[in-house]
């Protein structure tokens, strides 16, 4: 019986992935060759999705995009044993998008049936887990420390320190929380890591568990992500199973046990006290720090909070040493970066590649240009609160400190290419609206910050006192990045103020390009 | 050109509607929900998710119970449904489309695709259609960034979505 792999990722789903399924089905049975199709994550190559592999001698050939009306040229063509197809894409290993890349954290993504625990064991799983449970709370966090490793949610804060804060505070529970509220525009790393690979993060988070002390984790899933919280749920109940999780783990005399709540519509809910707030069955409402989540975290306790790719990069940390993963990347952004490339792209998807990596490689080389084939206008970088790059900057290499010195982030590394049809003001505009609706509303700056700063620039498009109100609005944002309390209006001002800078004339009534280039 | 006002876009926040409770029907599944998730720990979203999966909303008439089972004031159980832009107050259609605006599928021309659907619909966003088949909601991501513009289908992921492909998608299922 010939072996195939078919995603069942959203973003496979969302191009046809079930209806190809289908169809393989149907036609292998017509035919009576009998085929084993597994359904496994993406690779991150959404571009090629549906992306149909099938096992021969000389390793999985790859066919794409497939849609059902393919299929029976497939067998026509001999696919079963690597037959010639328009579709043929060779191994996809060899293909530049997955040579150009890195994969430590997503190795296994798009390769096992993501439910399937021997495959996932046969794949390096749990050995991270194994050697975590040997070495003890200290020498995980030490692992951590060494490895470099910075929370990948957007802030960046040095995870082996938080860990660290967390095993030492006195508690009578302390809690593992994974923030999987990827509400970031752009973003889907989290995503296809929950419906890909979801044991990966199972693992991570017991690890932090047994560095901390911790016996409960939480993931608080976005509701937007049904299939990845239908692939958690049936994860954490194998895991369960199989006694990776649960009252004794492995025999180790460890408890851990991992519960899914699920968020609902509300951006702010990714900053991580929000999250507390709203785990806690409240409003999510923005508490102020101090008192640092890692001291007072869910339900009062100390608590470590990371995002779902943080914890999914320790397993490779425990398995393989930090040095290992230290060795990756440069300076103080050390390992690897998920980059996720979106919006008119020509080829989107996501790269697992060392910090450093330029933004120009990803866009032009592996992204392909914008899928209009216009010329590119502007990138940005980081989501919602992440700057509008201009072409000239696209030299500019994938680190924290590099992003920063530019006034932009790298957040959770979603980057969203517009062709030259894009107007930024409208997307500054959009920046502030987003706000407004998005506010918590706790803190004024961002609260009425952001309602204003859509007044502002709606007087300053239509040339009514253009001068003043450019320097009203410079003002604002330099206000609410002050005295936000958190990021939502702190950096609410940075996707505003990159589309100020480096795209000036649209914001100029004079200048303004109508949108005639996009026809 | 005139712009659209601030609250532009968010999910247009209904009234909350009047409790009748002579003429709900829903207690005694509302009450074996409540009673169900009572010993969670922040049991309050856990339950709000399950009531609108039963009843498609989070029916006014179950806020006293959630408040009495939680030892919550009435004002409190309020003051979280009205903050999660999610929690409905009024039954959607019987079908759901909730169509992605956030910046990724701006790129790729999903303003326009959601203009005509809305426009051909006459509806307004969170606005349930005259014949009660379909609402229409927006979303800010769902993480089809890559296959932008995306949106969702009672569930169902749709990817590089066109007016032609989502008014397939809409035939489809019987709208």
């Amino acid at each position: 019986m010939t072996r195939l792999y078919l995603p069942r990722d959203a973003a496979a789903l969302a191009l046809g992935a079930e209806r190809v399924a289908e169809a393989v089905q149907r036609e292998s049975g017509a035919r009576g060759l009998p085929v084993e199709l597994v359904r496994t994550g993406s690779r991150g190559m959404v571009w090629l999705e549906p992306l149909l592999e099938v096992d021969t001698p000389e390793g999985r050939i790859g066919y794409g995009p497939v849609t059902a009306a393919d299929v029976s040229s497939l067998f026509e063509a001999g696919f079963l044993s690597g037959g010639e197809h328009a579709l043929r894409v060779g191994q996809p290993e060899a293909l530049p998008w997955l040579a150009a890349q890195t994969r430590l954290t997503f190795r296994r993504c798009g390769l096992i049936d993501p439910l399937d625990i021997d495959a996932y064991r046969a794949g390096g799983g749990f050995a991270g887990l194994e050697r975590a449970i040997a070495m003890g709370p200290v020498g995980i966090v030490d692992q951590v420390k060494l490895s470099g490793l910075r929370g990948r949610g957007g802030a960046g804060f040095p995870t082996g320190i938080k860990w660290n804060t967390v095993r030492l505070a006195p508690a009578g529970q302390r809690y593992v929380v994974c923030n999987a509220d990827e509400g970031d525009s752009g973003t889907f790393a989290d995503r296809m890591l929950m419906e890909g690979d979801p044991l990966t993060l199972i693992e991570g988070m017991t690890i932090a568990a047994l560095a901390v002390g911790a016996t409960r984790g939480f993931i608080y899933c976005r509701s937007e992500y049904p299939h990845a919280i239908r692939t958690l749920r049936a994860a954490i109940e194998r895991a369960t199973r199989a006694g990776w999780l649960g009252a004794d783990l492995r025999g180790s005399g460890h408890e851990f046990t991992i519960e899914v709540r699920v968020g609902a519509g509300a951006y702010i809910c990714g900053e991580e006290t929000s999250l507390l707030e709203s785990l806690e069955g409240r409003r999510g409402t923005v508490r102020a720090k101090p008192p640092l989540p890692a001291l007072r975290g869910l339900f009062g306790q100390p608590t470590v909070v990371n995002n779902v790719i943080s914890f999914a990069s320790v397993p490779f940390i425990l398995a393989e040493g930090g040095e290992a993963y230290a060795a990756f990347g440069a300076g103080r952004s050390l390992g690897t970066l998920t980059v996720q490339l979106g919006g008119n792209v020509k080829r989107g998807g996501l790269l697992e590649v060392p910090f450093g990596t330029s933004l120009r490689h990803v866009v032009e080389e592996l992204g392909g240009g914008t899928a209009t084939g216009r010329p590119i206008r502007a990138v940005q970088v980081g989501g919602p609160l992440g700057a509008y790059f201009p072409v000239s900057l696209l030299d500019t290499p994938l680190d924290y400190e590099a992003f920063a010195a530019l006034k932009g982030l790298l957040g959770h590394g979603g980057i969203v290419v517009f062709d030259d049809s894009v107007d930024l003001a409208a997307q500054a505009r959009f920046a502030f609206e987003f706000c407004a609706n998005e506010s918590c509303g706790k803190c004024t700056p961002c609260r009425i910050g952001s309602v204003r700063g859509v007044e502002v620039i709606d007087r300053i498009v239509a040339g009514e006192r253009a001068e003043k109100n450019l320097d009203l609005l410079g003002e604002l944002c330099s206000l609410m990045t002050d005295a936000s309390l958190c990021a939502m209006g702190g950096l609410t001002p940075v996707p505003v103020m990159s589309a100020l800078t480096h795209f000036p004339e649209d914001f100029d009534q004079n200048s303004r390009r109508l949108p005639a280039a996009a026809e | 050109m005139p712009r659209p006002g601030i609250t532009d876009i968010g999910t247009p926040k209904l009234g909350t509607p009047k409790a009748d409770p002579t003429r709900w029907t829903g207690f005694e599944a509302a009450a074996a929900i409540i009673g169900e998730l009572r010993g969670l720990q922040g049991a309050l979203l856990p339950m709000l998710h399950a009531l609108q999966d039963e009843f498609g909303y989070v029916p006014v008439e179950a806020e006293p119970m959630l408040a009495d089972a939680l030892n919550l004031s009435r004002a409190e159980v309020h003051g979280v449904i009205s903050f999660y832009h999610e929690f409905r107050r009024e039954p959607a259609g019987r079908h759901v489309l909730r169509l992605c605006r956030a910046e990724a599928c701006q790129a790729a021309g999903g303003r326009a695709v959601a203009d005509a659907l809305l426009g051909r619909l006459q509806l307004d966003w969170g606005q349930r259609s005259g014949d009660g088949l379909l609402t229409v909601e927006p979303v800010y991501c769902l993480g089809l960034c890559a296959c932008a513009p995306a949106a969702m289908l009672d569930g169902e992921p749709l990817g590089r979505i066109t007016s032609h492909s989502l008014e397939q998608s809409l035939t489809e299922c019987g709208t």
